[in-house]
This record gives C-alpha cells, sequence and structure tokens, in this order.
C-alpha cells in the first residue's frame, strides 16, 4: 500500500511575516511615543473639553452657521461635478482595452496616481496660496481630487467591463466610437455615476474641514472659534456637521445600492 | 421573419420621475456654482506661482537630508508610524463592532443598530477627533493614532460586517451543531475564514490612513503636516516641495507594496 505523506505547513514563512509585523506595529507605535497607561490615565481631561462642547452647546448660535454649511454643500457639489466631468474622458484615455497606445495610458496614469497621493488638504492650502482666501481655492482643490479619484475608479471599471458586446459590435463593423457609445458607456454609466456620488460623500467629509487652511465653508469658522475658545459655539458646529454629513450619507447610500 | 422589437420603458410616470431626477440634480449644481463667488486670480498670484515651480526646480535638499528630530526622515518615520499604529489600533476594535453590524451574527434587528453606530462614526471628521484628542494627551504623535485609530473603525467595521455576512454559514453551523460556544464559533470559524479579506481592507485602510495622518499635523497631531503646512503659509516654497515630493514618493510605494500584498491576498 502507499504511504500517504502529509506535508507539512510551511511554518517558517509564516512565522517570519507575524514577527515582521509585530516589530513594525510595536515599533511604530515605540517611536511615536504612545503609551496607553498615559492614555487611559489622562481620559478625564478629554472629558473635560467635551463637557465645556457639549454640555451644553450654544444652540444659539445655530443661525448664524447656517450660511457656511450651505457654503460648505455648494463647494463639494461643484468639486464634485467638475471633478467627474473630467473624469470621464480621462478615464477613457487611461484604460488599456479600449485605446491600446502605450504611451498615452502609461504617463496618464502616472499623472492620476499623484493626484491621489496629494492630500485634499495640501492641495488646499497650495491654492489658497495661489488664488487667495475662499470658497474658490477649496473647489478647485476638490475638483482635482475628485478627478484622480474618480479616474481611477472608473478606468477600472472599464478594463472589467465584459468584451462581448465590443467585439459583437466591431464584428458588425462599427467605429470606435459607436464602440464607445453603445458597448462601453452603457456598461460602465452606473458604476460611474454611483462613483461620483460617493465622491461627492468624500468631498462633504473634506469640504467641512477645509476651511482649516482658509479655504472656505464651515470649518474656517469652526477654526474661528476655537481660536477665540468658544467651545459652546465649537460643539453646535461639530453636532451641525456630523447632523448634515449623516443625513447626506444615507441618503447618498441609498441612492448607490440602488444604481450598482 | 420576426421583427426584433426593444422594448423601451415607456411609462409616463417613469418619464416623469426621470425628467425630475435630472431637474433635482442640475438645480443643486446650478444652486452650487451660484455659491462660489470667483474673486479672480490675486494679482501675486503669478508670481507665487512662479516661486512654486521654482521651489519644486531647486527644493530644499539640506531638509531632506537633515537626520536630526527637525528633518524630513524623522517627520515621514512619524508620519508613518501614525498610520501603522492608528490602523492596527482600528482593526483590533473594528471587530467586535463588526460582528455587531453583521446580520448573520446578531440578527436583523441589532445588526441595524450596529450598521447606525459605525454609520456615526464614520461621519465623526478626524480633524475633530484629533482635537479631542490633543486635550487628553496633549499635542503630538499620540492624538493622531488615536484620532485614525477612532474614524477608521467607521470604514473598517463597515467592511469587515460585509465580509462576514457574505460568508459560507456552514462551517459556523457545523461548529454550532457540534455544541461549540459562542467564542469557540468566532475563533475558529468566523474569523479565520474572513481573515484574508480583513488583513486586504486593513492595509487598504492603512494606505488611507498614510494620506490623512500626513495632514493631522495641522492640528498638531504629529506627523509631516504641519512642517508642511507652515512652508507653504511662510512661502518657503523650496521646503514645501521637498516635503510635497518625498510624501508623493513615500505614499506611493507605500500604496505599490500594500497593493501586491492585498492581490495575493483575495
Amino acid at each position: 500500500m502507499e504511504k500517504i505523506t502529509v506535508p507539512k505547513p510551511k511554518r517558517l514563512r509564516r512565522n517570519l511575516i507575524i514577527l515582521t509585523v509585530t516589530f513594525l506595529i510595536l515599533g511604530s507605535a515605540w517611536f511615536a511615543g504612545f503609551n496607553i497607561f498615559e492614555v487611559i490615565g489622562n481620559l478625564y481631561k478629554g472629558s473635560r473639553l467635551l463637557g465645556r462642547m457639549f454640555l451644553p452647546p450654544d444652540l444659539s448660535y445655530l443661525p448664524k452657521i447656517i450660511p457656511p454649511m450651505l457654503e460648505t454643500i455648494q463647494m463639494a457639489l461643484v468639486g464634485t461635478f467638475v471633478g467627474a466631468i473630467v473624469a470621464l474622458p480621462t478615464a477613457v484615455l487611461a484604460a488599456n482595452n479600449f485605446i491600446k497606445t502605450k504611451w498615452l495610458h502609461v504617463p496618464l496614469r502616472f499623472i492620476l496616481n499623484i493626484f491621489r497621493t496629494i492630500p485634499a488638504m495640501v492641495l488646499a492650502s497650495l491654492f489658497v496660496a495661489i488664488f487667495g482666501l475662499g470658497a474658490f481655492s477649496g473647489v478647485v482643490a476638490l475638483a482635482i481630487f475628485t478627478f484622480g479619484l474618480i479616474s481611477k475608479l472608473t478606468f477600472e471599471s472599464i478594463e472589467a467591463i465584459d468584451y462581448g458586446q465590443v467585439e459583437a459590435l466591431m464584428s458588425l463593423g462599427a467605429n470606435k466610437m459607436n464602440v464607445l457609445r453603445y458597448a462601453i458607456m452603457p456598461q460602465i454609466l452606473p458604476q460611474y455615476t454611483s462613483y461620483t456620488i460617493y465622491g461627492f460623500e468624500v468631498n462633504i467629509r473634506a469640504a467641512a474641514v477645509l476651511g482649516w487652511v482658509g479655504a472656505g465653508g464651515i470649518g474656517q469658522t469652526m477654526e474661528h472659534n476655537l481660536a477665540w475658545r468658544n467651545f459652546d459655539k465649537v460643539g453646535t458646529i461639530i453636532i451641525f456637521t456630523f447632523v448634515i454629513v449623516l443625513v447626506i450619507d444615507l441618503i447618498s447610500a441609498a441612492i448607490r445600492k440602488r444604481l450598482v | 421573419m420576426d421583427k426584433i422589437i426593444i422594448k423601451k420603458d415607456n411609462k409616463p410616470l417613469m418619464k416623469m420621475l426621470h425628467t425630475l431626477y435630472y431637474l433635482i440634480v442640475f438645480g443643486l449644481i446650478f444652486w452650487g456654482f451660484s455659491g462660489i463667488e470667483y474673486k479672480g486670480i490675486m494679482q501675486t498670484a503669478a508670481s507665487s506661482l512662479n516661486a512654486l515651480l521654482d521651489g519644486f526646480i531647486n527644493p530644499d535638499l539640506a531638509y531632506a537630508t537633515n537626520a536630526t528630530v527637525d528633518g524630513l526622515p524623522y517627520a515621514i518615520l512619524e508620519t508613518i508610524a501614525i498610520a501603522i499604529s492608528g490602523t492596527f489600533v482600528s482593526a483590533i476594535i473594528s471587530i467586535p463592532f463588526a460582528l455587531l453590524a453583521s446580520q448573520n451574527i446578531v440578527g436583523q434587528k441589532v445588526s441595524k443598530v450596529g450598521k447606525l453606530i459605525v454609520t456615526m462614526i464614520r461621519t465623526f471628521p478626524e480633524l475633530i477627533l484629533a482635537l479631542i484628542f490633543i486635550s487628553v494627551v496633549g499635542p503630538g504623535a499620540p492624538a493622531g493614532i488615536l484620532a485614525l485609530g477612532i474614524h477608521s473603525i467607521g470604514m473598517l467595521a463597515k467592511l469587515f460586517s460585509e465580509a462576514i455576512e457574505s460568508m459560507d454559514l456552514g462551517v459556523k453551523e457545523a461548529l454550532e451543531s457540534c455544541g461549540g460556544n459562542y467564542f469557540e464559533v468566532l475563533f475558529r470559524a468566523v474569523l479565520p475564514q474572513v481573515s484574508p479579506e480583513l488583513i486586504s481592507y486593513t492595509l487598504y485602510r492603512f494606505e488611507i490612513n498614510m494620506r490623512a495622518a500626513s495632514t493631522l499635523g495641522l492640528v498638531g497631531a504629529g506627523g509631516i503636516g504641519a512642517p508642511l503646512i507652515f512652508a507653504i503659509r511662510t512661502r518657503t516654497w523650496p521646503r514645501a516641495a521637498v516635503i510635497i515630493i518625498v510624501l508623493v514618493i513615500t505614499v506611493s510605494i507605500i500604496d505599490q507594496i500594500s497593493g501586491r500584498i492585498r492581490k495575493k491576498l483575495v
């Protein structure tokens, strides 16, 4: 009878990985000076600040923060719209299955990657230095960031489409534009719309804090109040922002669920 | 021969609804544009753009090679350390939250509450969390770690719970039918099955946290953000340029590595 030999699992490699990861985590906690006991010991200080913010928040301040909140929403809307409009043609050019010239989509992807690596906050502070204080700088930053995000997600969707429809159209003698219009677009439009709405969600959250660097919206109001140590007003702003973002998140999640 | 008829959605009610959707969307966008006033580019814009480009051509290399606590390498390492620790903290805390939000573990009603809690955590801006934690542990990297650790729960717990909800329930039921208690089911059936996805999502969040950690410095929570914003505000472009270049390279490398690992995992 043949012997059945069960190969021993390679434990060495697994243990090495676990060791490296543990070392990385502990090392970075040590490097950053993180001490869990210090955190627990000082928690009462945080509760003091929270008490000054939320017990009670200055609700009479609410009417005054509605205009900056509306500005925040407008910034997110415009930033998402502009970014998404530019992203669609870029994504078509960056996908490697529609246009097969390498010299086009390789540099395009490189640029898109760079746009995505720079945080929106850093972009905003750069544009504040160029365009001056105000919502316009924030919108430009959001548009560029959204452009990078949606282009990437969309070109990945284009590369993952069902190629049968493209081949069917090609076999009938359709040209590139017809293939794009009748085979690619119908397949990716729901996903593209969903990404755009997702981008809007991200942008609302980003727009709410861009004011820290002077790029307009509710963040600017909050920064002023923090500088003046009006913590009860800050509490109101936090609660209001939280409610608005939560409502928009829930609505957009519901729409996205129906789309895809 | 039969004619091929493509059935179009011609119901008047649907058409009206679609028109209404379009009207709402365009109305919103129009309203958005009406609120963003374009004050014109500042007169200094051209010169500051020139100075910015000049900074990128002649970056502050002395800062990039300064190996002391005030130098760029230290700040970048601190940023990475904040991102790693913050992600780890949140991955651990996310597991109970994810279980609480999973329909096949706790049932329909409880999972709805759990999902709402997770969404609420996600919507709370991390900069504000950072401010709160600065009042607890003082300014510095630990505040950043805590802010990321709490904020990331919102996304990780959501993704984790989706992974748990779509897993194969057979193993869990088998263990339950053998009399396994709750923790045995959790550690021998649920977690082993979803662990590749959990690790993959955690790595993905680590990529995001790398970017977030580089802006937390704005409020004093450590990392590269503080020197970067300071350089931009004082228009020290050579220094701002070198920080942005190094940041982009670091984040790209980390993205590449973590993307490779994620591809192997799932």
